[in-house]
């Protein structure tokens, strides 16, 4: 028995610690700047189904669409338990919104053996919380939003224990299920040493070929024959229609970004009077901070 | 897939528990009549639930033209599939040109599930709506009367304005209290059309075993913006004041130690370091000082605006706008400047 749960995680900028800096003059986002971070409630949707393996037996796989550099959260994951790691990168994928994310995401899915599908709630960056049901859409199971607690589990039955915010609801569902889960849900446990130890050196296909060095692909083996490889598909190996991904597969398009985060100690004087009052209100209405 | 329908009309998911209409799609009525009247076409509000057909009335004071009514007994209580499967069923029928959805948490389990199988956009929690033209850069194509979608992302640090313009309907979750609600006009009526509901028990994959909902507190760290007072507004009628203020910026109400302790509003308002940290992205701050366990709580609020007759009051180091003067008089001119404004 067991159940096989699939873990899916974002790499993002860290949005909580930005400074004057992370934002250019053109108001748009200077990356570099910011560190990227595990998104945080994907970790506590890491750490339930952790929870659920280490009690019922099964398998944890994690996965991630996103550049490169995604393989940092992978590495995370494998650290912390997952038992398998894949990446999704491909050039094609770029510019999705999550409409078009969530396809890609469902054709990966589909290629697993899977019981319960787990999102986060909300990534940080893109702030949408619409990947998770979207998925579940495309999958065509069950969807639960903002889960708490798994308070049974037994056969393809499962009990849960959700937190909207403005309330608290008990759901009873039968499996497959995709779970988006809340920050209160746990507290996502820290990289064990030995599986850091062990998966220090755990890399993807494109790293090694990105790292450069004479011959990549024995490489690829020397480090698949340790287990150390992760699994990588580009949107080929999914036969994901491109119609649906990237800029095209994307029917919401930006018209325009503007930065809200004023430089430095930027500071005015406004005069009390109906005039001074009307020009201040003007600014805050142009730029949206106020509707 | 839809497609582009420029007569279609406006909608609104009039989302409702118990026989009772949230607050969030209520606010929306005023944007989606100003939407629809700009557009030239009709607002409708989409009712679902079982026996719910009393509340259509009041979506037509509050400016809806047509009620599309769905009722039957496995729509009484909210669930995702059900719900997604009657509104898709609507959509692609009678193909709107705009659906907007409350950005509550039913609102924002709903819309991406209805997006997803109808493989439309979908933007989420936008605070304001705005109807623009674009012009794609590489083509030169101009597409007239689109909806702006404007929201915050990146943890509130940009605001995106998005828009689709080659796949409909245009559909946005709306944040709450961002809209004034708008006031009833009991000679208005809207037309209900009754919809047919084809559902049986298999399109209810889950079960409610229990639910515990909350009454309606303030919720400080939600706010966008929030409209805080302190000692100095003097009396706790004053404070009325900070109400007014607050109402008509759809901003929650907070407060200082200073003034929860003198009566003037109960604890749950408190900003600081012994009440709630917030981060909203406009505080205003009327007569009060900027102690320090004051500002650790609002310091990081994206733009802050104080209102002191100190000029050398410390909340006037890490405000954005510095206003000296009397609250008394500076709070009103601001009421009627944003009044006329929005
Ligand atoms: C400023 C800005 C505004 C945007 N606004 C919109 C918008 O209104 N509508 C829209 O459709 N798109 C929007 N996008 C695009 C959107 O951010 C991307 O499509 C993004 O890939 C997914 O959305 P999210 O970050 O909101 O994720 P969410 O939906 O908040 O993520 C929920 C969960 O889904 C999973 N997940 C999300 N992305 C991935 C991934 N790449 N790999 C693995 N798991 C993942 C994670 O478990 C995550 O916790 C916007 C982007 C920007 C930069
Ligand atoms: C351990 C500890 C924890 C604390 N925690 C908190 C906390 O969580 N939150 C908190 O707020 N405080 C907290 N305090 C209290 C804090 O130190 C201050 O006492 C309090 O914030 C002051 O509130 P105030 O600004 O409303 O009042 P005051 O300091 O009395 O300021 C009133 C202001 O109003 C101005 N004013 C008066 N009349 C007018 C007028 N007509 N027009 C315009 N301006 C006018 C005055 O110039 C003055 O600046 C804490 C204190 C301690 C010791």
């Amino acid at each position: 028995m067991g159940y096989n749960c699939v873990v899916l995680v974002k790499q993002v900028p860290d949005t909580k610690r930005i400074t004057g800096q992370a934002m250019n003059d053109d108001g748009t986002v200077n990356r570099g700047a910011l560190a990227a971070i595990f998104n945080p409630e994907d970790l506590n949707a890491l750490e339930l189904a952790l929870e659920i393996r280490d009690e019922f037996g099964g398998k944890v796989t994690v996965m991630t669409m996103g550049l490169p550099a995604a393989s940092d959260v992978l590495r995370e994951a494998l650290y912390r338990g997952a038992d398998e790691a894949i990446l999704i990168t491909d050039r094609r994928c770029a510019a999705s919104d999550t409409l078009a994310t969530s396809y890609i995401l469902s054709c990966a899915v589909k290629k697993l053996d899977y019981d319960i599908v787990l999102c986060g709630r909300q990534a940080i960056d893109g702030d949408t919380a619409q990947v998770g049901p979207q998925l579940a859409e495309k999958l065509g199971i069950t969807q639960v939003t903002y889960v708490e607690e798994i308070q049974k589990l037994n056969g393809d039955g499962l009990v849960a224990r959700r937190n909207m915010g403005n309330g608290r609801q008990e759901v009873k569902t039968t499996l497959p299920v995709l779970l988006t889960v809340v920050d209160t849900a746990n507290e996502p446990r820290v990289a064990a040493a030995k599986r850091l130890m062990k998966y220090k050196d755990a890399m993807s296909p494109v790293e090694i070929a990105i790292a450069g060095g004479d011959d990549s692909s024995a490489r690829q083996k020397a480090l698949a024959e340790k287990g150390l490889l992760i699994k990588q598909w580009d949107l080929d190996d999914l036969d994901a229609d491109l119609a649906w991904c990237g800029r095209d597969g994307s029917p919401t398009k930006v018209h325009r970004i503007m930065s809200v985060v004023l430089g430095g100690k930027e500071s005015k004087s406004v005069e009390a009077t109906q005039a001074g009052i009307d020009a201040m209100v003007h600014e805050l209405i142009e730029e949206h901070t106020i509707g | 897939m839809i497609d582009v329908n420029t007569a279609g009309e406006v909608w609104v998911f009039a989302e409702q528990h118990e026989g009772k209409i949230a607050d969030t799609p209520l606010e929306l009525m005023s944007k989606g009549r100003e939407l629809a009247d700009k557009l030239g076409v009709k607002l409708a509000a989409v009712l679902l639930g079982d026996d719910v057909s009393p509340l259509a009335a009041r979506l037509g004071h509050l400016g809806a033209d047509k009620v599309y009514l769905a009722e039957h007994e496995l729509l009484e209580h909210y669930q995702t599939n059900t719900y997604a499967k009657v509104i898709d069923g609507l959509i692609r029928r009678h193909k709107p040109q705009i659906v907007l959805y409350g950005a509550t948490p039913c609102g924002r389990d709903l819309a991406p599930r209805i997006a997803s199988s109808i493989k439309a956009g979908l933007t989420a929690d936008c605070t304001d709506l705005q109807i623009g033209n674009h012009e794609v850069k590489k083509t030169g194509k101009v597409y007239e009367n689109l909806l702006f979608q404007i929201r915050p992302a990146f943890g509130g640090n940009i605001i995106a304005t998005i828009i689709n313009y080659d796949r409909w309907p245009q559909m946005a979750t709306v944040r709450d209290g961002v809209m004034p609600m708008p006031e009833p006009d009991t000679s208005r009526k809207a037309e209900v059309v009754k919809e047919t509901v084809h559902l049986a028990a298999a399109d209810l994959p889950l079960e409610i075993l229990g639910q515990h909902m909350q009454a309606r507190k303030v919720n400080l760290k939600a706010s966008r913006v929030i409209v805080a007072g302190g000692a100095g507004v003097g009396s706790k009628d004053n404070f009325r004041l900070i109400y007014d203020l607050a109402h008509c910026l759809g901003a929650a109400p907070g407060a200082t130690r200073a003034a929860v302790d003198l009566g003037f509003i109960d604890r749950d308002h408190q900003v600081g370091q012994t009440g709630t940290t917030v981060r909203p992205s406009l505080y205003i701050a009327v007569g009060i000082s900027g102690a320090i366990q004051h500002q650790a709580g609002m310091s990081e609020s994206k733009k802050i605006i104080a209102i002191n007759n100190d000029p050398d009051a410390p909340i006037f180091d890490v405000a954005h706008y510095k206003i000296v003067g009397d609250l008394n008089e500076v709070a009103p001119m601001m009421i009627k400047s944003i009044k006329e404004k929005v």
